[in-house]
Parts: C-alpha cells; structure tokens; sequence
C-alpha cells in the first residue's frame, strides 16, 4: 500500500512559541494523562471512496486516532459529546480555542479527509496546543481509500510523537499465535493484525504447529517455527505470496529464530542429542555458523539494535539466565542475577533495555534489565506471563499471559510499568511479535 | 546445504551410555541438581495413572504384534515420566525402558520415535530443548541396551502437547514425559 507523507503547506504565523511548549512527561508517574480532543475529521470534498464518505472515513480516522492515543496511557481522549461545536473546514486550521478550553481540553487533533480523483484519499492531521492557542505539528498522507486506517495511525503518531519527544507506534503490526482447543489437542496458527487488533487475518491454517512467529525488518517476511511433517524446524513465510519454505537443510530440531536488524541472518538455536546451541545463518550464503558450544541449553537469541550483540539465556550455570555475546559468539558472559530464572531475552529496540521473563515462586513475570544486567524491575506477575515483545519506540511491551484454566491472551504494558491493557483477539494468543513502524 | 562442522555426535557405548545419556559431555546442569532420591515429589510413586496415547485400542482381542498396544501391553506402559525440569531417567523409567528395549528385540522390523514432553511451567523456548533432552535420555538409554539408534528417532513437543489438560502437580507429573511411539513396524 502506498502511503505518501507530505508537509502540508499554509501560511500560518510563525510566531506562537514564546511560552513552554506542550509536554507529555513520559518518564513521569502518567497519573495524569493528557486531556485531548479528536473531534471528527472534516471531509475535504463531498466525495465518496470505495472505503465510504468522506464524512464516514473522517469519523471513523478521529476515533481511530483517539483510540491509539488513550491506549498508550499517556492521553486521556475527551468524550466527543462533551465538545460544543462540531468542526467544519474553517476551523480544522483555525480553531476556536476558547471553546475548547471550556471543556479542559490541552490538545486538540483537527484535520480533513478527501476524496482524489484516483479513487484515493488524502487525510490532512493537525495539532495544537489549546491553551497557549499554537499550531504544534501538521502533516498530510494520500494513500488508498483502504489505506484510511493507516493515515489515521501515521497522524496518531505524529500527535505521540510532537508531545512526547519520542516516535511513535500506532501504524505497526503485530504477528503472533492464535490459539483454540483444549491443551491436549490446542490449534495453533499464525495471525497478523494490527497493533489495535484491526485487520485481523490467520496466515496459517492449523494443519501444522507453529510457534515463535518473529518479523524480518521489511516486514515482508516472518520466522517461525513449524512442526511440519513432524519435522520441527525453522520456516519462512512471505507475506505477499503466502509462500512457506523451510530454513537450510538441518537433521536435527531448529528453533527459536530471529533476524537480524539488517534482515541478511537469523539466530536459532539448533538442538543436537539433546543440546541445544545457537546459530547463525546467513540467508543469502546459507551459510551456518555455530556461536554457542558449551553444555547446557543455549537458546532465544536477539540482537542488539546495531546488530553487534546477541542476548540470549542459557542453563549453563545451572539453571536459566541470560547472558550477552558479541554477534560472532565471542565475549559471552551472564547479566541476569536475579532470583529465580530469568528467560526469553528480547532487546529493545532503542538499545536501553532487555525485556525478559522472570520464573520464580511459581509465577512468571516480564521485566525489564539494562543490557549491563543493572536496573532490574519487575513489571508484571502472573500465573504465565512470556514472551516479550517491544512496541517500535521501545516505550511498550507486549506479552503473552495464560492463566491455570490453559486461556491465553496478549497484554501490554509501559515499561514504566503502568498503563497493562489487554488487546482483543478473536481466539487464544501467545507469542506475540511486534513489528517496526511501517514503512 | 549448510555445513555443521563441529557438532556432537554421540558413539554410544552400551556400558557407558546410561551415565552419558543424561548428559554427554555436560556436567554442570545434571550435576547441581538434587539427586532422583531426594526429591520431595517423585512423579513415579504412583504407578496408576500413567498416560495412555489416543491410538489406544480397546482392552480386547489380539493385539497386532508390534504394534504400540503391543508394546504398552508388554511394557506395561509406553509411558515414563520425568522430575520437575530434569531429564534424568528415575530406576522406574530405566525399567520401563528396558522393557521397551527387550520389546524392540522381539520386533526388529519396528521404528520408534521417542517424544519429549514438558509440563507447562518453563518458557516455550527452553521447554523445545528440555523436551529434546528427554527424548535422547530414552533414546540413548535404548541405544545402551543394545538397540540400533538406526531404529530411534526423536522430536521434542516442549510443553505444546500436555497428555493431561490441568494445571496442578498431578497433571504436572503426568506431562513431564517420553513416550515411545511405534513409527513403523
């Protein structure tokens, strides 16, 4: 889908910046998220899409953004029945501030959709600063009239991203495992959605277990693993063409893949005679490089951002901890020393933190750790809380939570540790894998 | 295809192999854990309720020789279970598995696969592997009774297919296993 960012270009004063600019304290204890109001989009033309009105698609984009905007805990969206006017054209680029400073509104997110003459749209998203009444961000996007959504998260994230000094999330997705069948004989195929759960779609069809669905950097391309013939390796699906394809040539059990954050190789680990290391493979060589060799189970491989470490857990100190490697397998060393197990590793992806899953006193828990080991904090704890995944901004964390009834389901939270949500799937979930932002 | 140049391949010598089986060229994990007999729970005290697999004919006529009811007949189970996150053999597993040896003697046109399985509380990655060990403490035990490993296969389902749906220590112990399972005969 193409989807075209463009500065939209009007001859507004340059001049309202003298006070503090409108703030999000991100790091701050979020008891107070920001009051906002999206009031519905205007249509820019009277025009009619293949996805519906302009003035349809202008509702459905303001709830979409104000919805992205709540999730993330930092926002408080006010109840459109409590604004005084609805916004015509006029006021999308001059609104009426005492209004809605009547209603304690901080920010306010206007914009227009309309109709092109190639059956597209082009939504238009501005922000401001209601009190000090000042323009703080605007950008305009022409896509598909189906591509409506993503215009509206490509605004959502320019609102996140002006007020919290942080890049935003909401046009990602997320790919994962969707579950459904008692735990004997439990389904499992892989779905991908968007990060709000819109878009819903299974990729596989439940014929063969598949596990541990990880996105490849251009996002075209997902890894997992599939028990295919009885055979449980590691698999490549593209998402284009649906084409399915194992990974090398190998005899023994490959599992636990990752790419690397420049898409030429996946880590997994491979398990021979009951031994489990990890590898490297390059895709366009097929060449394997073997970085663990001792005793013990080496496994959940990730890369640092730059792609110049690995961090993984291993049992090799005799029970499960994480440890860090510098990406040809030299230098390995433990970090975690935390009570009781700590597993499944995942780098952010802004480099601060591991996100990780700690076992202990028969409950699991996510946490998060500096790559040094230092800062540990706990964030969640629950009867199975794993596998950890990170929001493209590194600010959320997405994870799988089961419970002792064997239901499961994704939930997310701040890596302040605030703000745990749970995200609506049709079926049972584990193993969600969040995507970078899209393209 | 890619070359694996260095990786382990197990030679097993029938007398070597129970001491290696649990750990080839790995000591530190096996080693640090508490030995079979101090552990407070031992799965195996009860012999009762060990888990059947679905193929399961009805107790009744002629069991087709070498089939898997033929080999839980004989055996007495195709079942043996293991300790919480150990994939040591308990002396009531090496007694079941001796006789799933002596079994394969008498049907030397069968192929086995041994299946590891966890319970539910360890991560799906680390279960994959855990499960992968279980499965080769059986395989390699069978191997150590003279069976030929050309007759053995393994695959580990980590804790993807419990045999009890529940999440208590009863249901624990009894997804915490290898199931030898006739392949071909």
């Amino acid at each position: 889908m193409r989807l075209i960012p463009f500065m939209l270009a009007l001859g507004l004063p340059a001049a309202v910046l003298a006070q503090a600019p409108l703030r999000v304290d991100i790091n701050a204890g979020l008891m107070q998220p920001m009051p906002i109001a999206v009031p519905a989009f205007a249509p820019g033309n009277g025009g009619n899409t293949e996805a519906g009105t302009t003035t349809a698609l202008g509702q459905r984009a303001a709830q979409v953004i104000a919805a992205d905007l709540k999730s993330s805990g930092l926002f408080r969206p006010i109840d459109p029945a409590a604004y005084t006017s609805a916004v015509g054209l006029d006021e999308v680029v001059k609104p009426e501030f005492p209004a809605w400073r009547t209603i304690a509104a901080q920010a306010l997110v206007t914009g227009t959709i309309t109709a092109n003459a190639d059956g597209g749209i082009t939504l238009a998203c501005y922000a401001y600063d209601v009190f000090a009444g000042s323009e703080i961000a605007r950008q305009g996007f022409v896509t598909t009239a189906a591509g409506w959504r993503r215009a509206a998260h490509k605004c959502a994230d320019l609102v996140y991203a002006r007020l919290t000094g942080e890049s935003g999330y909401f046009d990602s997705r997320i790919v994962y495992v969707s579950e459904t069948g008692p735990r004997t004989k439990r389904i499992k195929r892989l779905a991908i959605m968007d990060q709000d759960g819109a878009g819903h779609r299974f990729l596989t069809s439940g014929q063969n277990l598949v596990l541990t669905p990880r996105f490849a950097p251009e996002q075209q391309t997902i890894t997992y693993m599939s028990f295919e013939n009885n055979r449980p390796r590691v698999w490549l699906y593209t998402l284009g063409s649906g084409r399915q394809e194992a990974v090398g040539q190998f005899a023994a059990m490959t599992f636990a893949p990752r790419f690397s954050p420049d898409g030429q190789t996946l880590v997994f680990s491979m398990s021979v005679g009951g031994n489990a290391d990890i590898y490297r493979f390059t895709l366009a060589t097929r060449q394997t490089t073997r970085l663990t060799t001792g005793a013990g189970i080496d496994t959940a491989p990730s890369y640092s951002p730059d792609g110049s470490q690995i961090v993984f857990e291993s049992d090799r100190g005799g029970s499960q901890q994480i440890y860090v490697m510098n990406a040809d397998g030299s230098n390995q060393h433990r970090i975690s020393f935390g009570d009781g197990r700590s597993a499944s590793p995942v780098w952010s992806p802004r480099g601060d933190y591991i996100a990780f899953t700690r076992i202990g006193g028969g409950r699991f828990g996510i946490g998060v750790m500096r790559p040094d080991g230092g800062g540990e904090r706990l964030l969640t704890n629950g009867y199975q809380d794993e596998s950890p995944t990170w929001s493209p901004n590194g600010r959320v964390i997405l994870f799988a939570r089961s419970d002792r009834a064997g239901r499961s389901g994704l939930w997310s939270v701040d890596v302040s540790g605030l703000n745990e949500r749970r995200l609506a799937t049709p079926l049972d979930a584990s193993d969600p894998a969040w995507s970078p932002l899209l393209p | 295809m890619p070359t694996l140049p260095t990786l382990p391949r197990f030679t097993l010598l029938a007398a070597l192999a129970l001491a290696l089986a649990a750990c080839a060229a790995k000591p530190p994990v096996a080693l640090e854990k508490p030995p079979e007999t101090a552990r407070p729970q031992a799965p195996v005290a009860d012999p009762a309720p060990i888990p059947v697999t679905e193929t399961a004919a009805p107790a009744a006529p002629a069991l087709v020789p070498g089939s898997q009811a033929d080999l839980r007949d004989k055996a007495g189970s195709d079942t043996v279970l293991f300790a919480y996150d150990s994939y040591e053999l308990s002396a009531e597993a090496r007694a079941v598995l001796a006789r799933h040896a002596q079994w394969l003697q008498q049907n030397p046109g069968v192929r086995v696969t041994l299946e590891g399985h966890c319970d539910e509380r360890g991560t799906r990655e680390y279960n994959l592997a855990l499960g992968d060990r279980r499965a080769n403490s059986a395989k390699n035990f069978l191997a150590s009774q003279g069976v030929d490993v050309a007759r053995l296969s393994t695959i580990s389902y980590g804790k993807e297919r419990p045999a009890v749906d529940g999440s208590d220590e009863a249901a624990w112990a009894q997804n915490r296993r290898a199931v030898t399972l006739v392949t071909s005969r």
